[in-house]
C-alpha cells in the first residue's frame, strides 16, 4: 500500500507555505465558482457537444485564446510577484518570497508566458485564420487539431496543479542541467516541468504538422503560393519551424528524463555527462521557438497596416523571400545564447554574425510597413495603434538584440538584466503588441461583433508606457552589473531605485490587462451594438472577410477562386470575381465532431501525473487507455458526413437576409 | 524633414542615451576599472550609435508617416498603387546590409581580440593564475603561485593580467566581475579560462552570474585590487595569520552546500586540488564505484 501512490503524500501539499497556500485557494475558488456557473446554467452538454467535442477550427482557435488570456493572468501574477520582490528585498530586507518560492515563480513565468500564453495565442489566431484565409472548409486534420488542444490543454493543467499538489522546477524556464539534475534538484518541480512541456509539446508538434499539410494542399483554385496572403506565409515559416525545431525540444526533455528517472548520465556533471549538451539542444529548439511567435505576428502587423492604410502590403515578395530567410537563418544562431561557455574566437564570431545577419530581413519587413503607410489614408483603429506602437518599440529591441549578438560586448551584458529587458522588448513590443492587435483585428470574424476600442486603446497606452517605465530601467539596471534572477541584493550596489520604478512600470502594464478584460467583458455584453453583420467591418482585402461572420461551420458555401494576393479587393474593385454567379448549392463534406481528443487528453493527463509522482499503475493504466482510444478511433469509419445542400441553402439564405437587413 | 533637424535629433538622441547612462555612477560597465571591460565598453557604444544610424531615422519616419497620412489630412497624396519599387526595395535591402556589413567586420576583429582565452599583455608583466571554483554557494578562489587559497574574496595586483582558470564542483555558474570585464562559464569536469586586469586599485564587486540554485543571491565576493606590494603583504599575511591547510579533508567540508558564505582564508594548500576537482568528474566518484559493486 505504501508504493500505491508513489512519492504523492499529504506533504505535497504545501499548506504550511502562505503563498502557495493563496494562491490555490484563489485558484481553486476561482475554478470552483466557474463549475457553479456552469452548472447553474446547464451548460455542460452544450460546452460538451459544441466545443470540448467540436472539431472545427475556428472553435478550437477560441479556446485557445481563451485559455490563453487565462494564462497570461497568471503568468502576469508571477511576474507583479516578482517586481515586487525586487522592490523591496535589499539589505537587510529580505522581502516576502524566499528563494523556494522566487524560484518557482521566475521559472514558472518564462514557461507560462512562452508556452501557455504566446504559443496558444500564435496558434489560436491561426487555428481561426489560416483555413479562412485560403478558402478551405477546415483543417487537413480536424481530429488532430482537437487532439493538440486537448494535449496542450495538459500541459497547462499540470503547470497549475503544480501550485497546489508539490511544486514547480527552481530552475529558470529552461531548465539547465545540472541543476535540473536529480542530484541538485530531487523534488518534483522538474519532473512537472518535464511532463507538461512534454505532453504540450507533442500537441504543437502535431499543430505544426496539421497546418503545414493544410496550408500546402488546401488553398484554393487559384491561390498560388505566391498569391497566399502574408499571414498564411507567415504561418506556414512558422509552421515548418515547429516541425523541424519540436522534435528537438522532445528528445531534449526525453534525455533529461532519462537521467532522472532511469539514472541515465546525458547531462549530469559525473560518469561523462555533458550539460552544454542540453544547452546546446534546448536552445537548438529554443532560438526557432522565437521565430515560431514572431513570424506570425509579423504576418498580422503586414494585414492590419495594409488594411487600415487602404493600400496594399508595400513589397509583397520582398515580405515573402525576407520571411523564408528568417526561417532559415534562425536554426543556425542558436549559439549565441551562451558565447560564453568559452568556445573558440571563431565559433563565436560565426554565430555572432549569423545572428546578426537576421537583422537585414527583419529591418526591410519594418521599412516595408513604412512604405506601405506612405501615401496611404491611414484609419486610427485600435490594431493599428499597437501596430505602430509595435514598429518603435521593436526597432529599439532589435537593435539591442543586434548588440549582444556581439560576443565581445555578450561577455558583459549576458546573464544581466539588459539581457531580461532586451528579450521582452522584442516579446511585448513584438508578440503581445501584435496578439492584441491580431485580436481585435479578427474577433468580428470570430463572433461577429468588432471590439469596443475605446478600452483597446486605454490598454494599448497602459501597454506602451507601461512596457518603457518596467524596462527601460533594466537596460540601465544591466549596465549596473545587475544580475537576472536574484531575490535578494545588496544596498551598496545602487539598484533600489531603479527596481522600484520598474514595479511601477509592472502596475502600469496591469493597468493594460485590466483594460483589456475590461474590453473582452463589455464587448460580450453589449455585442449587439458592435454587431458586424456583412461580415467585413474593415473594408478587408483577403479571402477571410469574403464571408460572413462569424462564418458558418462549413465557412464558405462555394470554394471561392483567387486570381491575386488580394482577392476580396478585387472583387470590389471589379476586377475578378471570387464567387462564381448563379451557381447551385452542393453537398458539403465535413468532419463530425469527437469526444476521442479529450479523452485522450484526460488520460495524457493521468499518465503524466503518475510520471510525475512515480504512481506506476496510473502510468500502465492511463498508458493503455490512451492506446486504446487510438485503436477505437482508428476503427471509427463514420468520422465524416454531408451537410446537405438543402441545409446549406437555408443557412445562406438565413445570413443574406440578415446582411440585407444591416 | 530638413536633413539638418534629422542630424540634430540623430545626435541629441545618441547623446540622451550615453548621458543617461554614464550620469550614472553605479553603471560599473560604463565606469569599467578594467582594460578588458574598457574595450567591451567602447564595442558597445561602437555597435549601438552605428545601430541608431538607421534605428532613429526609422521610428521619426514611422511616427512622420502615421501622422501625415492619417485618414482625416485629406491633403496628404494617396496613391494605392504604390505598392512596389525597385528603387526602394534596393534601398531597403542595401542599407540594412551596409550596416550589418560593418558590424560583422568589426565582430570578426574583435571576437578574437576580446576572446576571454587570449593572454593580455601588461608591459610584459607576468600573469598571476588563480583558480576558481564555483561551489554551492561560494567561490573559492586557489593561488597555486602564493599556495594560498581563499573563499569569497580575491585580492589581485593592479596592472599585473590574472589568468583565471575556471571550474565548479555544483551546478554551473558564470564567473563575472563587471567592472573589469566580461565573464565565462564555471562547469563541472573542464576548465574555462579568462583574462582580467585592474587598471586602478580598489574594491569590485564580484559574483555567480549564472542562476545555480537556492542559494545564489549569497554568490558574491570583493575583489580588492592593490599594488604588487601590497599584494605581497597580503599573501605573506594570510600565510602567518592562517595556518590552516585547504587539505582534500577541508576541502570535501567546504563543499557541502552553505549560503551567505563569509569570507576565509587558507595559508597552504594542497597542490593536486585543483586538478583533483576536474578530475574526479571524469571518473566515477568513490561513492558511486561502491554503487557499482552491488549491480
Amino acid at each position: 500500500m505504501i508504493n500505491f501512490l508513489g512519492r504523492l503524500s499529504w506533504d505535497a501539499i504545501p499548506i504550511h507555505e502562505p503563498p502557495a497556500v493563496i494562491a490555490g485557494v484563489g485558484m481553486i475558488g476561482g475554478f470552483l465558482f466557474l463549475v457553479a456557473v456552469i452548472t447553474y446554467l446547464g451548460k455542460w452538454g452544450y460546452l460538451w457537444k459544441e466545443w470540448f467535442t467540436s472539431v472545427d477550427h475556428k472553435r478550437i482557435g477560441v479556446m485557445y485564446i481563451i485559455i490563453a488570456i487565462v494564462m497570461l493572468l497568471r503568468g502576469f501574477a508571477d511576474a507583479l510577484l516578482m517586481r515586487a520582490q525586487q522592490a523591496v528585498a535589499v539589505g537587510d530586507n529580505m522581502g516576502y518570497l524566499p528563494p523556494h518560492h522566487y524560484d518557482q515563480i521566475f521559472t514558472a513565468h518564462g514557461v507560462i508566458m512562452i508556452f501557455f500564453v504566446a504559443m496558444p495565442l500564435i496558434i489560436g489566431l491561426m487555428n481561426i485564420v489560416v483555413p479562412l484565409q485560403i478558402g478551405a472548409r477546415d483543417v487537413a486534420f480536424p481530429f488532430l487539431n482537437s487532439f493538440s488542444f486537448w494535449l496542450f490543454m495538459v500541459g497547462v493543467v499540470l503547470v497549475m496543479l503544480s501550485l497546489i499538489v508539490g511544486e514547480f522546477a527552481q530552475t529558470g524556464w529552461l531548465a539547465y542541467p545540472p541543476l535540473s539534475e536529480t542530484q541538485y534538484s530531487p523534488g518534483v518541480g522538474v519532473d512537472y516541468y518535464i511532463w507538461s512541456l512534454q505532453i504540450s509539446g507533442i500537441g504543437t508538434l502535431v499543430s505544426g504538422i496539421n497546418f503545414f499539410v493544410t496550408i500546402i494542399k488546401m488553398r484554393c483554385p487559384g491561390m498560388t503560393l505566391m498569391k497566399m496572403p502574408v499571414f498564411t506565409w507567415t504561418a506556414l515559416c512558422s509552421n515548418i519551424l515547429i516541425i523541424i525545431s519540436f522534435p528537438i525540444l522532445t528528445v531534449c526533455l526525453a534525455l533529461l528524463s532519462l537521467d532522472r528517472y532511469l539514472d541515465f548520465h546525458f547531462f549530469t556533471n559525473d560518469f561523462g555527462g555533458n550539460p552544454m549538451m542540453y544547452i546546446n539542444l534546448i536552445w537548438g529548439w529554443g532560438h526557432p521557438e522565437v521565430y515560431i511567435l514572431v513570424l506570425p505576428v509579423f504576418g498580422i502587423y503586414s494585414e492590419i497596416t495594409s488594411t487600415f492604410s487602404r493600400k496594399r502590403l508595400f513589397g509583397y515578395n520582398t515580405m515573402v523571400y525576407a520571411t523564408a530567410c528568417i526561417t532559415i537563418l534562425s536554426f543556425v544562431v542558436w549559439l549565441h545564447h551562451f558565447f560564453t561557455m568559452g568556445a573558440g574566437a571563431n565559433v563565436n564570431a560565426f554565430f555572432g554574425i549569423t545572428t546578426m545577419i537576421i537583422a537585414i530581413p527583419t529591418g526591410v519587413k519594418i521599412f516595408n510597413w513604412l512604405f506601405t503607410m506612405y501615401r496611404g489614408r491611414i484609419r486610427f483603429t485600435a490594431p493599428m495603434y499597437w501596430t505602430i506602437g509595435f514598429m518603435v518599440t521593436f526597432s529599439i529591441g532589435g537593435m539591442t538584440g543586434v548588440l549582444l549578438s556581439v560576443p565581445g560586448a555578450d561577455f558583459l551584458l549576458h546573464n544581466s538584466l539588459f539581457l531580461i529587458a532586451h528579450f521582452h522588448n522584442v516579446i511585448i513590443g513584438g508578440v503581445v503588441f501584435g496578439v492584441m492587435a491580431g485580436i481585435t483585428y479578427w474577433c468580428p470574424k470570430a463572433f461577429g461583433f468588432k471590439m469596443i476600442e475605446k478600452y483597446g486603446i486605454y490598454s494599448f497606452w497602459c501597454w506602451l508606457i507601461g512596457f518603457y517605465v518596467a524596462f527601460m530601467p533594466l537596460y540601465v539596471l544591466g549596465f549596473m552589473g545587475a544580475t537576472r534572477r536574484l531575490s535578494h541584493y545588496d544596498a551598496s550596489t545602487g539598484w533600489h531605485s531603479l527596481f522600484v520604478i520598474a514595479f511601477i512600470g509592472a502596475l502600469i502594464i496591469f493597468a493594460g490587462i485590466g483594460f483589456q478584460v475590461l474590453q473582452i467583458l463589455l464587448s460580450v455584453i453589449k455585442h449587439k451594438q458592435n454587431q458586424d453583420y456583412t461580415g467585413d467591418p474593415w473594408d478587408g482585402r483577403t479571402l477571410e472577410w469574403a464571408t460572413s461572420s462569424p462564418p458558418p461551420f462549413y465557412n464558405f458555401a462555394f470554394v471561392p477562386t483567387v486570381s491575386s494576393v488580394e482577392p476580396l479587393w478585387d472583387d470590389k474593385e471589379g476586377k475578378a470575381k471570387i464567387f462564381p454567379e448563379n451557381r447551385q448549392y452542393e453537398d458539403i463534406h465535413m468532419p463530425r465532431n469527437t469526444g476521442i481528443g479529450a479523452l485522450i487528453g484526460g488520460f495524457s493527463f493521468l499518465l503524466g501525473f503518475g510520471f510525475i509522482w512515480y504512481i506506476w499503475w496510473l502510468v500502465a493504466v492511463s498508458g493503455l487507455a490512451i492506446f486504446a482510444c487510438v485503436v477505437a478511433r482508428s476503427f471509427d469509419y463514420d468520422t465524416e458526413y454531408y451537410v446537405p445542400a438543402s441545409e446549406v441553402e437555408a443557412i445562406e439564405e438565413k445570413l443574406r437576409l440578415r446582411r440585407e437587413q444591416a | 524633414m530638413s536633413k539638418k533637424l534629422r542630424s540634430l535629433i540623430l545626435s541629441s538622441m545618441t547623446l540622451a542615451s550615453v548621458s543617461m547612462l554614464t550620469g550614472c555612477k553605479d553603471a560599473v560597465l560604463i565606469y569599467s576599472k578594467g582594460m578588458v571591460g574598457k574595450d567591451e565598453r567602447e564595442l558597445i557604444f561602437t555597435a549601438l550609435i552605428l545601430m541608431l544610424l538607421v534605428v532613429v531615422p526609422v521610428i521619426i519616419l514611422t511616427l512622420v508617416f502615421a501622422w501625415k497620412y492619417r485618414s482625416s489630412n485629406t491633403n496628404a497624396k494617396y496613391d494605392p498603387e504604390f505598392y512596389h519599387s525597385n528603387k526602394i526595395e534596393a534601398i531597403v535591402w542595401g542599407i540594412p546590409i551596409l550596416i550589418i556589413s560593418i558590424l560583422a567586420t568589426i565582430t570578426w576583429k574583435t571576437t578574437h581580440e576580446l576572446d576571454p582565452y587570449r593572454p593580455v599583455e601588461v608591459n610584459g608583466t607576468q600573469p598571476i593564475t588563480v583558480q576558481v571554483v564555483a561551489l554551492d554557494w561560494k567561490w573559492l578562489f586557489i593561488y597555486p603561485e602564493q599556495h594560498i587559497a581563499t573563499v569569497n574574496y580575491l585580492a589581485i595586483p593592479i596592472n599585473t593580467p590574472i589568468h583565471f582558470k575556471i571550474t565548479a564542483d555544483a551546478p554551473m555558474n558564470s564567473f563575472m566581475i563587471p567592472q573589469l570585464g566580461g565573464q565565462i562559464y564555471a562547469m563541472a569536469g573542464m576548465q574555462t579560462q579568462l583574462f582580467l586586469v585592474a587598471d586602478e586599485p580598489g574594491d569590485y564587486a564580484g559574483r555567480g552570474v549564472g542562476f545555480s540554485g537556492q542559494g545564489f543571491n549569497g554568490m558574491t565576493f570583493n575583489t580588492h585590487a592593490v599594488s604588487s606590494d601590497e599584494f605581497n603583504q597580503w599573501v605573506n599575511s594570510v600565510k602567518a595569520t592562517y595556518p590552516q591547510q585547504l587539505s582534500q579533508d577541508e576541502y570535501n567540508q567546504l563543499v557541502k552546500p552553505s549560503e551567505y558564505v563569509q569570507p576565509k582564508y587558507y595559508g597552504s594548500i594542497d597542490d593536486e586540488l585543483y586538478n583533483n576537482i576536474i578530475m574526479k568528474f571524469m571518473m566515477p566518484s568513490m561513492d558511486n564505484m561502491q554503487g557499482m559493486g552491488h549491480m
